[in-house]
């Protein structure tokens, strides 16, 4: 059994790479898409603001499983044709970002009012006050929930596996096809996740800490 | 493009989709409630144990916390019957695993309540002479259960929709039904936004409901 195990080592590595770039691409893609609609939604206009309201809120409010799937066989009906992992990274970036959104809409709304106003009063624009003001403050608070829910989407990435990418889920289902050793691989493939998402909870929680020294 | 939408199969098959949304709230219901269970009795047993008890129901709640679901969902269903001796349904084997799942979610939930009670009720209990277990059940637990209302029913709803997860192993629960009509009529795009559809005026009516539910206690106190 473990001569087996140890067999598919390999193989396991690669898909546990595979995990890990899914979680990379995800992650920094709805940094990207997550801030700026955020700031849209604190800062835009009323039909900016509500469209992203509609679409954090409709994103939030359907099971990861069924966007994943919806987008991975609903785009190809309407003419998209997308590989399986990059549907996989659009629907988990789709899901994240609207996490994202959250996470800014609550870091910039817990900054004082004053504080915009009196980077007002002293004459700076639209876009000095984001970035000299409110974001190096909102950053403290934005920086916690978002390592923790990077978590989350180390943990979603499992659910690419339903697409047939060979990611770590997948990898240590096909090898207990072959080896039919359930509990072992999966015992196996837990520990791996959870080493990899403890260690960025514990990073959360030391910058929490870390930042604890701000007063509202 | 010249995708037309046609939803005639999609109605044809409804019940599939019907039957699924009620499989999904029993799921989650009966979870939550035995989730209910683990959470309160591991969160007082926290606050009042040793070290060693602490360490290993933390373990739980960090082990499952840091977990992929669909990964405990297999461990339970395909792994645990290889080395335990026990049959049991996908259902079956499904409830188990999000109940343990909500567990550890809920422990959290109870253990910073339990926290948040102030001191100075349990003191005030202590004063009009209730013992250890009146204090418990008559002041501590609906103080906390107050507090944590709002985590409770997020808790529930994030569980409603982790019922889809279920799909992988044949429950055939909503995200099933969707699924088996997409295999079958190829209606892909019209069953994704009928599902939609459904899990969003579900959810955000639980969440209405709940909400009404916790204006109603904050009242009350």
């Amino acid at each position: 059994m473990l001569g087996q195990i140890a067999y598919a080592l390999p193989f396991l590595a690669q898909g546990f790479a595979v995990t890990l770039w899914v979680s990379l691409l995800v992650v920094l893609l709805s940094l990207v898409a997550g801030v700026m609609m955020g700031v849209g939604l604190v800062y835009g206009p009323a039909p900016l603001r509500w469209a992203v309201r509609i679409f954090s809120d409709t994103i939030r409010g359907i099971p990861i499983l069924v966007l994943i799937f919806f987008v991975y066989y609903g785009l190809p009906a309407v003419g998209l044709h997308l590989e399986s992992f990059w549907a996989a990274v659009l629907a988990l970036t789709l899901f994240k970002t609207a996490q994202v959104i959250e996470y800014l809409r609550g870091a910039v709304g817990s900054i004082p009012k004053g504080q915009s106003e009196a980077a007002m009063a002293i004459g700076l624009t639209f876009r000095q006050r984001l970035a000299y003001v409110i974001f190096p403050q909102a950053f403290r608070r934005f920086l916690p929930p978002w390592i923790n829910g990077v978590t989350d989407a180390v943990k979603g990435s499992a659910l690419v596996s339903l697409l047939g990418i060979t990611d770590l889920m997948h990898a240590i289902n096909q090898v207990i096809g072959r080896t039919y050793e359930a509990m072992p691989l999966y015992i196996l493939g837990a520990v791996i996740y959870f080493a990899v998402n403890y260690a960025l909870s514990l990073a959360s929680r030391r910058l929490e800490r870390r930042f604890s020294f701000i007063r509202e | 493009m010249g995708y037309t939408l046609n939803f005639n199969l999609i109605w044809r098959h409804f019940d599939k989709l019907w039957g699924g949304l009620l499989l999904s709230l029993e799921l989650a219901v009966i979870s939550i409630a035995i989730g209910i269970l683990i959470g309160l009795l591991l969160a007082v047993w926290y606050v009042s144990a040793g070290r060693a008890v602490r360490t290993v129901i933390a373990a739980y709640v960090e082990f499952i916390r840091n977990v992929p679901l669909i990964l405990l969902v297999y461990l339970v269903f395909y792994g645990l019957p290889t080395v335990v001796d026990i049959a049991y349904s996908a259902q079956t084997s499904f409830i188990a695993t999000l109940s343990l799942y909500s567990g550890a979610y809920l422990v959290e939930v109870f253990r910073s309540g339990l926290e948040a009670v102030p001191r100075g009720q349990l003191d005030a209990g202590k004063a009009i002479g209730l013992t250890p277990w009146q204090r418990l059940v008559h002041v501590r637990l609906p103080t906390m259960l107050r507090i944590t209302l709002p985590a409770l029913s997020n808790t529930f709803l994030s569980l409603f929709k982790d019922t889809s997860v279920a799909s992988v192993i044949s429950v055939p629960e909503l995200t099933y039904g969707a699924q088996w009509i997409n295999f079958n009529t190829f209606r892909i795009v019209e069953v994704y936004l009928v599902v939609t559809a459904m899990y969003l005026l579900t959810g955000y009516a639980l969440l209405f409901a709940l909400r009404l539910v916790e204006r109603r206690f904050r009242a009350a106190h």
